[in-house]
């Protein structure tokens, strides 16, 4: 055991002032049928640090935290945290020591208040045995006190934001004395006040002793709040080190494994006509009177803050969501787009926000969601030419790299990345000539973000497609688009040409005028 | 990486012809055809009158009037539906059958009102649901009630006899060709044409799209309201026409004909694996899990044992074929 126990130190960091790794996960395997997820991982958090963990989608991120929570089990590998040895721990368990992982998707129970989120399973009894709302409350209070927000207990937590519930469930982790929380992707559904926000409660948990595991995409933010880096690639550790020795490209070159010297494709942009032509959308209080134009082969980005209407644009214009007022034009007419079926048929493709829940149909085949939304093509008297279908299907699989081992496999088996492939390819498919697609790579990984990059280049080249962008991500706005909408609160308060954008520039608009 | 043009757009694939179905879960049915055997097996060892002619066309005639229901029930449930309707939807169209018949309509004219009867209750259920925005449960369970109620009052609460004035009639519900009998043959057509309908036309993927994921089938250009009002006009014509079968066999038709049956063809479709999380399944498993409720049934009957207990042991299966469903999912998601 002693012997056990002295191993980890010898690899320990000498520039920690004390010998004090929280978490220290050693030689972790873990193989799933036909896959080895794991290879001999070996990953160390310092007491009170941010630990960023990086790599692509697949490298492993996901089981490595999953083994760490206790819901999967290493086949090989030992697991100390806050000097204990752990062994095959229960989720309950690694709770108890002071773990908490907190997921993309919120496991909170949406009708329940605030309060009994935070405590869920621990709600404090009285002396007769029923539940002390009373104490429930006040504790509840202190503890988001103590992380710098307030929210009324009694509040249902189906009525907060996405970032108010974000903080709940760190306020839980907290009230579970948890000693290390790990974030999946915090800031995938966070605007950038909410992200600065959170910064701010990480850091003053931080001075507290709280360590973190920090995972995400966006490589700014590791730059802004994490202390050390841990890269995973294919299952195994490409480097670990402190913040200071690494830089963006050498970042993105570890989880890649290859230089990505320009990582948006050169763009040779040739307009055409005006293809489509929005005046005078209305749509309540979310959006209020917006007005521009699309021309054949531009990108044309959308960007603002959560909440100021960006994916709400997009919805209305495919009649996914009812106007209350606005003339659309398509080539050069005016048409009314009561339903996204409408819309298709005269040529607009919407990949919407959220794959999984409106994007995709999971459960089914690669090839399936792929021609879903133009089936006539292949119908003749609706019957389905299913020879035909799947030529089709493989000819969209290999134009644009989707890396699937059928056409057959379920696409909820596959990578963000290949999954939103399949999402652009459902658009090529019902053969539009105007695209609106909402965070093109979100939740996809470094290296396919650049391929889907390169698609969307090559459809408004080659095909005089009209695109238009919505995205969360400056960078991908500025490096792809021809021309920029900042939205804020509904309204559109810039139109910037490709020249002269920049994020500061971009920032100001979409937080004040 | 810069060749992501349309000049790699020419794939050297070509068509084989046939594909295999994208639609997903097939393979399931293979598993339970073995239970099926299995279960044959064990009731000609437990009984040796199981393998009579007589039992064996007893049973496939019990396996296509539960059958015949239960394709209509597939469809509701592929679109994550349900249709508790379908037994008093028999009911009304049985006394219906009975009426016209003994009021000297034509057997031809009287299918055809009959089964136009099943779509236009079908199609109660496809508006509520639709436009109403009822939850199928409620809308159906609803009608349940209220097709129980007018079979009642239509037959005054009495059976209604045919008399032998509809001899033609009877071969529908007793008749044979090649010494099957007619309704076996029935249920054959019904399922291959479901079987069709369900993977071969553009309405069966959507179908399956609309169960899999309601908003992104509506944001996919699907009509989702229009899809989901067919399939319970498929479940109350399929419905009506049990009803005709029915009516033929007894000779009578009773206001509490198909009392019961909903929940059949429930634990039909689920055996037969399609899941009541909509999207996935299909016909050929629901023809397999209508035989292994009747080879069941047959086998207990043959035993001895009591009808009573009977209902505990459906009952049983019924949670055991969703237990499995969710211990599947489960294991392929993690």
């Amino acid at each position: 055991m002693l012997q056990t126990l002295q191993a980890p130190r010898e690899q320990q960091d000498i520039s920690s002032p004390r010998d004090d790794a929280i978490l220290r996960m050693a030689d972790i395997e873990k193989s799933f049928p036909g896959v080895k997820a794991l290879r001999n991982v070996t990953f160390s958090v310092r007491r009170g640090e941010v630990h960023a963990l990086v790599g692509e989608n697949g490298a492993g991120k996901s089981t490595l935290m999953k083994i760490l929570s206790g819901a999967y089990r290493a086949d090989n590998g030992s697991i100390w945290f806050d000097g204990e040895l752990t062994r095959h721990s229960s989720p309950a368990e690694m709770i108890d020591r002071g773990i908490a992982v907190i997921y993309q998707e919120f496991s909170q129970a949406s009708h329940l208040t605030v309060a009994e989120n935070i405590f869920m399973n621990r709600l404090p009894r009285t002396r007769f045995g029923t539940v002390d709302w009373k104490g429930l409350n006040t504790d509840a209070l202190g503890c988001m006190r103590r992380l710098g927000f307030e929210i009324e207990p009694t509040t249902p937590v189906a009525r907060l934001s996405v970032a108010q519930r974000q903080m709940v469930e760190i306020a839980r982790a907290i009230s579970q004395h948890a000693k290390l929380i790990v974030l999946d992707e915090p800031s995938a559904v966070l605007g950038d006040t909410e992200l600065e926000r959170l910064f701010a409660t990480i850091r003053s948990l931080q001075a507290e002793g709280v360590s973190f595991v920090y995972i995400s995409h966006r490589l700014k933010e590791v730059f802004d709040i994490c202390q050390s880096v841990t890269v995973l690639r294919d299952g195994q550790v490409m480097k670990s080190d402190m913040i200071e020795s690494w830089t963006t490209a050498s970042l993105i070159q570890a989880m890649v494994g290859r230089p990505l010297t320009e990582f948006f494709p050169p763009r040779n942009p040739k307009f055409g006509d005006e293809i489509l032509k929005v005046s005078g959308l209305r749509r309540g209080k979310i959006l209020k009177d917006l007005s521009f134009s699309l021309r054949a082969g531009e990108i044309l980005g959308v960007c603002g803050l959560a909440g100021a209407g960006r994916s709400e644009l997009l919805r209305a214009i495919v009649g996914a969501d009812a106007l209350d007022a606005g003339r659309i034009e398509v080539h050069g007419s005016e048409k009314t787009i009561s339903s996204p079926r409408r819309a298709i048929s005269l040529g607009i493709g919407f990949a919407p926000e959220d794959r999984k829940t409106e994007g995709l149909f999971l459960g089914q085949s690669v090839g399936f969601n792929i021609t879903i939304s133009k089936l006539e093509k292949f119908a003749r008297a609706n019957v389905l030419r299913l020879g035909k279908e799947k030529s089709e299907i493989e000819s969209y699989v290999s134009r644009l790299r989707v890396k699937t081992p059928k056409v057959t496999t379920r696409i909820g088996t596959l990578s963000g990345g290949n999954q939103q492939k399949c999402v652009i390819a459902k658009q090529l498919n019902a053969e539009c000539d105007v695209l609106l697609i909402d965070e093109p790579t979100r939740g996809v990984d470094v290296g396919a973000k650049r391929e889907i990059y390169e698609l969307l280049v090559a459809f408004t080249e080659t095909r005089g497609m009209g695109i238009l962008m919505v995205s969360s991500e400056l960078p991908e706005i500025l490096g792809l688009c021809d021309r920029i909408l900042v939205m804020r609160d509904g309204e559109i308060t810039a139109e910037l040409g490709r020249d002269e954008a920049s994020e500061e520039l971009i920032m100001r608009y979409a937080t004040h005028h | 990486m810069t060749n992501i043009t349309e000049q790699t757009a020419i794939t050297e694939r070509t068509a084989d012809g046939k594909g295999r179905s994208l639609l997903s879960s097939i393979p399931k049915g293979a598993g339970l055809l073995w239970v099926l055997v299995a279960l044959c097996v064990v009731a000609a060892l437990l009984s040796p009158a199981f393998l009579n002619a007589a039992n064996v066309t007893n049973v496939l005639r019990q396996v296509a009037l539960f059958g015949i229901v239960s394709v209509g029930m597939t469809f509701v449930i592929l679109t994550k539906g349900i249709d508790l309707s379908v037994g008093s939807i028999l009911g009304v169209c049985a006394v219906v059958t009975a009426l016209l018949l003994t009021g000297g309509m034509s057997v031809a004219l009287t299918i055809l009102v009959v089964l136009l009867l099943g779509a236009v209750l079908g199609a109660v259920n496809g508006l509520g649901i639709t436009l109403g925005g009822v939850p199928p449960f409620i809308m159906t369970l609803g009608m349940m009630v209220m097709g129980r109620g007018l079979a009642l009052t239509l037959a005054e609460g009495q059976p209604i006899g045919l008399g032998d004035r509809t001899m033609d009639f009877m071969w529908l519900g007793r008749g044979y060709v090649l010494n099957i009998p007619v309704p076996v043959w029935i249920f054959l057509i019904v399922s291959l044409v479901a079987i069709f309908v369900l993977r071969y036309t553009a309405h069966g993927r959507r179908i399956h799209a609309v169960g899999s994921n309601e908003e992104a089938a509506h944001l996919s250009g699907i009509n989702v309201k229009l899809v989901t009002f067919s399939v319970y006009v498929i479940s109350g014509v399929l419905a009506s026409l049990t009803a005709l079968i029915y009516v033929s066999r007894l000779t009578v038709g009773e206001p509490t004909a198909g009392t019961g049956i909903e929940l059949e063809a429930i634990a039909i479709t689920v055996i037969g694996g399609t899941s009541l999380f909509g999207g996935e399944g299909g016909i050929f498993g629901t023809i397999i899990g209508a035989a292994i409720l009747a080879v069941l049934a047959n086998i207990m009957n043959l035993v001895g044992v009591s009808p009573f207990t009977q209902q505990i042991v459906k009952g049983a299966i019924i949670v055991g074929a969703v237990l499995y469903e969710m211990l599947r999912r489960r294991k392929g998601s993690s």
